[in-house]
């Protein structure tokens, strides 16, 4: 930790604050929201304690209950300000500032005051009433925030103009007025919502359900992030050391015990009710931990991270100091930990917890019940290796001996009883570099030697004189505690370099992923780094078609035995670890590790070792854990980033097809129109000229139509339909279809067979105009010279029938299907016109809007009958007024 | 219809556009300033102060919307040149405050319809007629009543509602919203139904033939207008 100091800006920042008045805002996510009743209420209890409260401005909007709450407050009177003719009432900023209340309230603070007030916006009224040293109380709602006024308008389609900057909420106390979304709903419906006039239409799509609850989230996370920001600040400036407690933040202690992943989901189950984020922390203490502990620690950190927690591994000297630690760093306000496992004593069972309590008064702590499955006797001492232990007693006893020569010597010299100081040299030898055991050992070694060399009687291990008894002692107590001083020492120094290297291998192969792009590269940088920092051989299998393959290798190999192939595929598909050293198809030379993301499976890490031995060593494993995650996290940002790739490119053929369509659409029609107008406006000039231009006329019409449905063809076909559905009724749809054709049809007779009280549809009414205009067309073109048309709608058991009849030849035999289809014009018939696009641009239009038509032969008579079906819920029943 | 010759300024990017309105309305006794772009627009509505503005909203240097305002602000009546499937737009249009609108490809005719009815509204706003007379049917908007043939027909409030709505703006289509916002109030604006039954109400109890011929026209998906003639 860096050594604390104040930051001079942070101070700079709250000297500012103590001389001005403070701010307080009460933020809501909509109007309704009861903001200013709420401000009205407590000061009301300000009031009542002696607190010299005025009222600067409250909008009552004729609300009974806010008008209540004003009456016991003192108001100060209202400016008249003068605008084009009318007297609007502003705040008096001068009237407060001479007046000096403590507490001034200030309703609405993005209001705009009228032109020729002081300042344009009332937060600049504020603003100088708060530098005169009075507090101020306020309200507003949150899409008045300059930084979310854009993000609320995205999702809203309601911009506002009136934003106060967010400095103004950053140095304000927050007090966040809520109201849940139905309720809210519901004043509104009830009237108790005031809405200006001319933004009703605009706040009525605002105060949808969905609106709501995204605007109180907004509010929830700016409160909660001012917040923050502005306990940074008084951390800054007292650089305090010490939690303090915001929003909550949980840090589950990890052991190495068996139930270490039972406290890891204990604690994120805390945290997710309580919404906080989570850090798992495993406090590294000098000693060392068995080969089963260590794969239990590294499964429950893989556990943590899999499950959303950050991870953290603390080397302290102790736990309660590890966690301490921990719990300033994470600035923890609840510390989970797991129940104690039974022991024999009482003092043994409370120690721990109780010195975590008083150590960390700031702090909550939870104890998660666990279940311990096999409770040891005692604590799991390290197991001496008798093998090490020989290895060092060799040359500690042989210092022994050789201390024991020299002292003969210099014995023989000068006899003097310091020598017995001459036999810590051998024992703080075998202390610092073998350990505990050996150098206690070589101390009872020392101890004998000196008795039976130099204490008189020489030559046995009798003692005579009492003063010797204690030199005896207190060189084997020396030799204890220097070596347990030593041992300890040299542990710490082997863990901290142990983690330091851990540390920097993971640094340095995060550097390596962010640079990464590829699956592929991905595989390249995680086999080779895993194969250096874990000493095997490493392969990356990806699926590809359903099928793992082998995507990278260290040392380079492209395929794998079919007995290994299956470990990886059972380590892929059950997202656990496979093959030797995991329990699981351990004849497999590898094992087989999955990376993954989010809990599914992204690809498989395989790891071997030419000799037998485990493909891992047992304290690689947390390192191998840490590799695996990390890959997994860079491979599925590769992925997502690849998604992304493909979305950003199909957004830009989208948005280039809507450019083309539309310019396409202006460049055809541009011309057109001055076509079709030119002919109108031209008068024969004689006899022989009036079929000539009657023919042009009706030539240019046909042009027109066409390039309208070869539009709407292609926007079929790009999928660039966006619908708005509303109630239409059928009569007046199909009226103003025949309306629009009223030219083309002539003196042709259409019958409009559509009761009065049919429920309405709920269509696009452009679309289905535009159906409606190809089926009448069509009924004209294919229905005879003469033949009338008949547009006829019937209620049905499952819906409703509009159905559009001629009077021509009907169908040819198996054309009712195919009718539909693009270019399709009806065979053996000579009848001019038609491109084969207006009834597929119907069953384009019609399938967008959920509608089904079909195409048949008349029964009654010769004719086709073309039926557009609206099933039941395309029905709007008519209710009355 | 008035004395004094009315001014045009048609704002249209295709020369080819304004050639053939110029003609056309030249032809009309209008008198015809042309402008190609918003900036030029801009420029004519403060020199020449048209009485009517013919908008295409497709401008190469500003959305079309943009000028709406600022024409109305002008005090000339104002049409608007949109195309066949812009519903939205046109909607937009008349919110903002367009008088009226015609669709790409036009119709002179129904131009110089659209035209003679923008007019009249402009001019007869300084004085509200009080009485609305469309064929048999008698709209008398200050006494609150209709009568047909000359009998008094007994309408719901929002029926009456909904026709003195349309009978304010003779001959112009009124947008859904307004004539929800109107009649129904704030917060109906889109409650299209509520205007399908209102309407099927007033035919019943106004007219006898088929809808095609009502006096009250339905515009697709952008409001209602009543046909005086």
């Amino acid at each position: 930790m860096t050594p604390a100091r104040p930051d001079p800006d942070a101070l700079l920042r709250l000297a500012e604050q103590e001389r001005s008045g403070r701010l307080k805002v009460f933020l809501g996510a909509a109007p309704g929201v009861g903001k200013t009743c709420e401000m009205l209420d407590d000061a009301l209890g300000q009031a009542r304690a002696g607190v010299d409260v005025v009222v600067g401005v409250v909008e009552t909007h004729g609300r009974v209950e806010t008008e209540a709450r004003l009456r016991p407050l003192p108001v100060l009177p209202r400016k008249e300000v003068a605008h084009r003719g009318h007297t609007l009432l502003e705040m008096d900023i001068d009237a407060i500032l001479e007046r000096r209340p403590s507490l001034v309230l200030v309703d609405e603070l993005a209001h705009a005051n009228a032109p020729g007030s002081r300042h344009d916006k009332r937060w600049q009224d504020v603003e100088e009433i708060l530098a005169a040293g009075i507090d101020v109380w306020s309200t507003l709602n949150i899409q008045h925030l300059e930084s979310l006024n854009d993000v609320v308008a995205s999702f809203t389609h309601v911009r506002v103009r009136e934003t106060v900057p967010d400095r103004l909420l950053d140095r304000a106390e927050i007090e966040v007025v809520d109201t849940p979304p139905d309720e809210l709903i519901e004043r509104l419906r009830a009237g108790k919502v005031y809405v200006p006039q001319e933004a009703a239409r605009a706040l009525h799509h605002f105060f949808s359900r969905s609106n709501l609850s995204a605007l109180r989230e907004l509010v929830l996370r700016r409160a909660a992030q001012a917040v923050d920001a502005q306990m940074l600040d008084a951390v800054r400036a007292q650089a305090l050391a010490g939690t303090w407690a915001t929003a909550d933040r949980v840090l589950v202690a990890v052991g190495s015990h068996d139930a270490a992943s039972d406290v890891v989901r204990a604690g994120r189950r805390l945290a997710d009710a309580l919404r906080a984020p989570w850090t798992a922390v495993h406090i590294e203490t000098p000693g060392e931990r068995g080969a089963q502990a260590n794969a239990r620690l590294a499964e429950a950190m893989h556990l943590a991270t899999q499950l959303g927690g950050q991870v953290l591994a603390m080397p302290a000297s102790g736990v309660v100091d590890g966690l301490a630690q921990a719990a300033a760093d994470t600035r923890a306000t609840l510390l989970v930990v797991g129940a104690p496992r039974p022991r024999r004593f009482a003092w043994q069972r409370r120690l721990t917890v109780d010195t975590l309590a008083r150590r960390l008064p700031d702090l909550a702590l939870q104890q998660v019940p666990v279940v311990h499955r096999a409770v040891p006797a005692r604590l799991p001492t390290p197991v001496p290796d008798w093998r090490r232990l020989a290895a060092g007693l060799v040359p500690a006893l042989g210092a022994t001996a050789l201390v024991t020569a020299l002292g003969r010597l210099l014995f023989a010299a000068a006899p003097i009883t310091n020598v017995a100081l001459l036999y810590f040299l051998p024992v703080m030898l075998a202390a610092t570099r073998y350990g505990l055991a050996t150098g206690v050992l070589t101390g009872l070694a020392a101890s004998l030697a000196y008795n039976f060399f130099f204490i008189p009687p020489t030559g046995t291990f009798t003692i005579e004189d009492p003063q010797n008894i204690i030199t005896v002692l207190v060189l084997v107590a020396v030799a204890a505690v220097s070596s347990q001083l030593a041992a300890r020492l040299r542990q710490q120094a082997l863990l901290a370099g142990a983690s330091a290297r851990t540390s920097a291998a993971l640094a340095g192969f995060a550097r390596l992923l962010t640079g990464v792009t590829t699956a592929e590269e991905l595989g390249r940088v995680l086999c080779a780094e895993a194969a250096r920092l874990l000493d095997a051989h490493a392969v990356l299998l990806l699926p590809t078609d359903g099928k793992l393959v082998v995507a990278a290798a260290f040392p380079p190999q492209d395929r794998l035995e079919v007995l290994d192939m299956a470990a990886a595929q059972w380590a892929f598909d059950r997202a656990q670890p496979a093959g030797r050293g995991s329990g699981t198809l351990t004849a497999s030379e590898w094992l087989f590790t999955p990376l993954a993301a989010g809990g599914a499976p992204l690809a498989v890490l395989g790891l071997a070792r030419g000799d037998a031995a485990a493909p891992v060593r047992s304290d690689r494993l947390p390192l191998l854990g840490s590799l695996v995650d990390q890959a997994g996290l860079a491979l599925e940002r590769i992925r997502l980033e690849h998604d992304m790739a493909g979305v950003r490119q199909l957004e830009e053929r989208d948005r280039l097809r809507a450019a083309l369509l539309s310019s396409i659409s202006h460049d055809l029609r541009t011309p057109l129109t001055a076509v079709v107008g030119t002919l109108r406006e031209l008068v024969p000039a004689n006899e022989d000229q009036v079929p000539i231009l009657a023919t042009a006329r009706a030539e240019a019409d046909r042009l027109q139509r066409f390039i309208a449905n070869l539009l709407d063809m292609v926007r079929i076909e790009a999928g660039a339909i966006a619908l708005r559905t509303e109630a239409v009724d059928l009569a007046e749809a199909v009226a103003s279809a025949v309306h629009d054709l009223r030219r083309t049809l002539g003196t042709r007779a259409v019958t409009m067979d559509i009761a009065p009280d049919l429920p309405l549809v709920m269509v696009d009414p452009r679309l289905f105009h535009h159906c409606l205009i190809n089926l009448i067309e069509n009924a004209a073109r294919h229905g005879g010279e003469e033949g009338a048309i008949t547009l006829a709608a019937q209620r049905r058991p499952d819906g409703l029938d509009l159905r559009v009849l001629d009077e021509g030849p009907g169908l040819p035999p198996g054309m009712a299907v195919r009718i539909f289809e693009l270019f399709t014009r009806v065979e053996g018939s000579d009848r001019k016109g038609g491109t084969g696009l207006g009834l597929a641009i119907v069953k384009g239009f019609a399938r967008a809007m959920g509608l089904d038509v079909s195409a048949a032969n008349r029964g009654d008579r010769a004719g086709a009958c073309f039926t557009v079906h609206f099933s039941e819920h395309h029905l709007r029943k008519i209710s009355p007024e | 219809m008035t004395s004094f010759a009315t001014r045009v300024l048609v704002v249209d990017d295709e020369p080819a556009i304004r050639r053939l309105l110029r003609g056309s309305l030249a032809r009309a006794g209008h008198e015809v300033i042309e402008a190609g772009d918003a900036r030029a627009a801009l420029a004519a509505l403060a020199i020449d102060k048209p009485d009517l503005v013919l908008l295409d909203l497709g401008l190469p240097d500003r959305d079309g919307l943009e000028l709406i305002p600022l024409v109305k602000a002008a005090g000339a009546a104002l049409l608007i040149v949109s195309a066949r499937d812009a519903t939205d737009e046109k909607v937009a249009a008349l919110d903002l405050g367009a008088d009226d609108y015609v669709t790409k490809p036009f119709d002179t005719e129904e131009v110089h319809a659209r035209i003679r009815v923008a007019l009249r509204s402009r001019l007869s706003r300084v004085a509200e007629e009080p009485v609305v007379q469309v064929g048999p049917i008698t709209v008398d908007l200050a006494a609150r009543r209709v009568l047909r043939d000359g009998a008094e027909v007994h309408l719901t409030p929002k029926e009456y509602g909904f026709l003195a709505q349309l009978c304010r703006h003779p001959g112009r289509v009124v947008s859904h919203a307004a004539l929800l916002r109107a009649v129904w109030g704030a917060g109906h604006e889109h409650d299209v139904e509520y205007l399908r039954v209102a309407v099927r109400g007033v035919r019943r109890k106004l007219e006898e033939g088929d809808v095609e011929s009502s006096m009250i026209r339905n515009e697709p998906g952008v409001g209602y207008r009543l046909i005086t003639g």
